[in-house]
C-alpha cells in the first residue's frame, strides 16, 4: 500500500496520544495506593469509594448544572453568531467574529483573571453562576466551529423557496432551517457540554468556595493517597466523553448528510 | 395570492446581519473585550490590597512599587515590590515560558504534520473524518488526568523507567525525566496534537491534486514536487497551527503545575500567585499583560517572516 511510512508514523503517533488514556484504566483498576509498575493485582474498590465522598458528589452536581447551562447557553449564542456569518454580509463582522472566537486561541489563564477582575469590580459574589459566564465564553467559539459547517452547508434557495410560499423569517427558519441545522445544535450541545465538565482555569479562579469536578480533582492530587480514587473517577469521565462525543460526532455527520454538504472534518 | 411581490427581507442585509449577531457580539464585548480592557488599565494602577487605587503609574511595569493597606480607614503604604520587567523572577519565567512554548510549538506542529500529510493524501475519503475522529479523542478528555499521567509516565515508578530497569538498561530509575522543562514540552505537546493537525489537515485537502501530478509530469521528484507545490501550498495551514499551539501554550496553568517541578514553574504561576494568593491584581495584570505583549510580538514577527505565504490565500 502507498504511504506505507506515513502510515506506520500515524500509528505510532496514535499510541503516544493514547498513552494516558491507556494507562488510566490500568491503574484505576490496580490494588495499590501508589501509582506505580508492577502491578500489585485487580481491585474495583477505588470505584467502590466514589459512592462515599459527599464532597465529590457536590462537585458533581456543580459541575452537571454549569455544564447544562453553559451548553445550552453557548449553543444559542452559536448559533446566532454562525447564522449571522454566513448568511448575512454586515460591517464590522471580521473584527466582532474576530472579538468572539478569540477565547480560541487567548491562553485561559488570561480571560480567567480577566473576568474575574470585572466580577469583582462590579462587586459581583463568586458562584456557580460565574463560571457559567467564564464556560460561555470559552464554549460559544466551538458551537460555532461546529454550527458554521451546518449553516454554511444549507442551500439558500430552500430558504427562499419558502418566503415565495408565504412563509414569514420566524416561520421559514422553523420550519425548513431549524430540521436541517437540528443535528449540528445536537452535536454543539454535547460538545459544549464535555468542554464545560472538563473546563478547569475557569472554574479553579471564579467558583468562589464552590468546587467543580476538575477543581476538585486539582485538589485531591494534593493527597497521594486519594489519587486511586481519582483515577477511578478518571477512567468514568473518559468513558462518559468519549460516548458524547461519539454521539455528536454521528449528528454532526447525519447533519452534513441532510444538507448535501462535504463532510471536511468539523472543528475548524 | 399577493398582488405585489412579498417583500423578502426587512431592513437591509447589514441591519439585518448585525441584529442576528447582536447577543454573541455583545456578550463577547461585555465579557471579553471589557475585561481585558479592564486588566490593560488595573496594570497602570496602585494596589491597595483587595482595592484598586485608581492612580495611574508606570511602576507595576519597570522600577519598584508600593502597594497600601487600609488601616482604619487611612491607607498607609504595606509592601514595596518590584514591576514585571525589573523583577529577576518574572523576567525568568516569562522568558522561559515564551521558550516552552516556542519549543512546544516547534515540536507539535513538526510531529503533526507528516499525520495531517497521511490523512489528507492517503487515506480514502469516507474513513478522513474517523481518523480526524480518533486524533481528537485525546484532546477532549480530562485534560487535568492526562496531564497528571504524563507524570506517572515519566516518574521513577512510571512505565518507561520499568521497562528500562525489566531489561536491565538502567540500574536506578531515572530521574530527570520529570519536574523540568523538559516533561512540560512533553506534556504540552501531546496536549496541543489535535490543534496543531486539524488545521494542517485543511489547507493540504484544499490543494489541488492536479498540481501534484503537473509537478511530476514536468519532470520534478516527489520529494521536489512536496517541497515547491504542497508544503508552499499548506503553510497557511502550518501557520494557523504555530498560532494556534504557541499563543495557549505560553499561559498553560496546569502542567507547569503538576510536572513542571521548581525548575519548570511558568508565568501563569506567577499570575495565579498574584491573583489568589497575593491579592496583588495590578501586578498580575501587568504580567498578564505583559506576557501576552511578548506572545503577540513575537507572533506578528512570524506572520511578518511568512508574510508571502499568506498573500492572495483568502481565508
Amino acid at each position: 500500500m502507498k504511504g506505507g511510512w506515513f502510515r506506520g508514523y500515524t500509528i505510532f503517533y496514535l499510541i503516544f496520544l493514547y498513552a494516558p488514556i491507556v494507562l488510566l484504566p490500568i491503574f484505576a483498576f490496580n490494588n495499590a495506593t501508589t501509582i506505580a509498575f508492577p502491578l500489585n493485582g485487580f481491585t474495583t474498590s477505588w470505584f467502590g469509594k466514589l459512592w462515599e465522598d459527599p464532597a465529590l458528589h457536590k462537585a458533581l452536581t456543580n459541575s452537571l448544572i454549569i455544564g447544562c447551562s453553559a451548553a445550552v447557553i453557548s449553543t444559542l449564542l452559536g448559533i446566532f453568531a454562525s447564522r449571522a456569518s454566513s448568511r448575512y454580509a454586515f460591517p464590522f463582522k471580521t473584527p466582532l467574529m474576530g472579538l468572539i472566537l478569540l477565547p480560541l486561541v487567548m491562553p485561559d489563564i488570561i480571560l480567567a483573571v480577566a473576568l474575574l477582575t470585572v466580577l469583582l469590580g462590579i462587586g459581583m459574589p463568586l458562584s456557580l453562576f460565574t463560571v457559567i459566564l467564564g464556560h460561555v465564553l470559552v464554549c460559544t467559539p466551538f458551537s460555532i466551529a461546529i454550527l458554521s459547517t451546518a449553516f454554511q452547508s444549507l442551500d439558500q434557495s430552500l430558504e427562499e423557496a419558502a418566503y415565495d410560499l408565504g412563509e414569514s423569517p420566524v416561520s421559514a427558519f422553523r420550519l425548513v432551517i431549524l430540521p436541517l441545522v437540528l443535528p449540528g445544535i445536537i452535536s454543539s450541545l454535547l460538545i459544549t457540554f464535555t468542554i464545560s465538565l472538563d473546563e478547569f482555569i475557569m472554574a479553579f479562579f471564579l467558583a468562589g468556595n464552590e468546587n467543580t469536578l476538575p477543581v476538585y480533582i486539582f485538589g485531591q492530587f494534593r493527597f497521594p493517597q486519594n489519587v486511586p480514587v481519582i483515577l477511578a473517577l478518571g477512567t468514568i469521565l473518559v468513558c462518559l466523553s468519549i460516548a458524547l462525543l461519539a454521539t455528536a460526532e454521528y449528528f454532526r455527520r447525519r447533519g452534513i448528510a441532510k444538507t448535501g454538504g462535504k463532510d471536511t472534518g468539523g472543528f475548524v | 395570492m399577493h398582488s405585489k411581490p412579498k417583500v423578502r427581507f426587512r431592513g437591509s442585509e447589514a441591519a439585518n446581519g448585525l441584529l442576528m449577531i447582536s447577543p454573541t457580539a455583545i456578550y463577547a464585548i461585555l465579557l471579553l473585550a471589557a475585561p481585558l480592557a479592564m486588566i490593560f488599565a488595573y496594570s497602570f494602577m496602585t494596589d491597595g490590597y483587595l482595592k484598586i487605587i485608581p492612580q495611574f503609574q508606570l511602576c507595576n511595569y519597570f522600577g519598584e512599587c508600593h502597594s497600601y493597606k487600609d488601616v482604619n480607614g487611612v491607607m498607609t503604604e504595606a509592601q514595596t515590590y518590584k514591576g514585571v520587567w525589573s523583577d529577576p523572577l518574572a523576567m525568568t519565567l516569562m522568558f522561559r515560558s515564551l521558550m516552552i512554548s516556542m519549543i512546544v510549538t516547534a515540536v507539535t506542529v513538526l510531529l503533526a504534520f507528516p499525520v495531517a500529510y497521511y490523512v489528507s493524501f492517503y487515506v480514502a475519503p469516507s474513513k478522513k473524518s474517523l481518523w480526524l475522529f480518533l486524533i481528537t479523542i485525546p484532546f477532549w478528555t480530562s485534560y487535568l488526568i492526562r496531564v497528571f499521567l504524563w507524570k506517572v509516565i515519566l516518574g521513577t515508578g512510571g512505565p518507561i523507567n520499568f521497562a528500562l530497569l525489566e531489561i536491565g538498561l538502567i540500574q536506578e530509575p531515572i530521574t530527570w525525566l520529570l519536574y523540568n522543562v523538559n516533561s512540560v514540552v512533553i506534556t504540552l505537546a501531546h496536549a496541543y496534537a489535535p490543534f496543531a493537525i486539524l488545521p494542517i489537515f485543511v489547507s493540504l485537502e484544499k490543494i489541488d491534486r492536479s498540481f501534484l501530478e503537473a509537478g511530476r509530469d514536468l519532470g520534478e521528484s516527489p520529494f521536489m514536487t512536496f517541497w515547491r507545490v504542497t508544503l508552499p501550498l499548506a503553510m497557511p495551514g502550518v501557520i494557523s497551527s504555530v498560532l494556534i499551539v504557541f499563543i495557549p501554550t505560553i499561559g498553560d496553568y496546569v502542567t507547569p503545575s503538576l510536572v513542571g517541578g521548581p525548575e519548570g514553574k511558568m508565568v501563569a504561576n506567577l499570575v495565579e500567585l498574584n491573583y489568589k494568593k497575593l491579592d496583588n491584581y495590578p501586578l498580575g495584570s501587568a504580567l498578564a499583560v505583559s506576557s501576552m505583549a511578548l506572545v503577540m510580538a513575537v507572533s506578528l514577527l512570524f506572520l511578518f517572516m511568512n508574510r508571502r505565504f499568506l498573500r492572495g490565500n483568502k481565508r
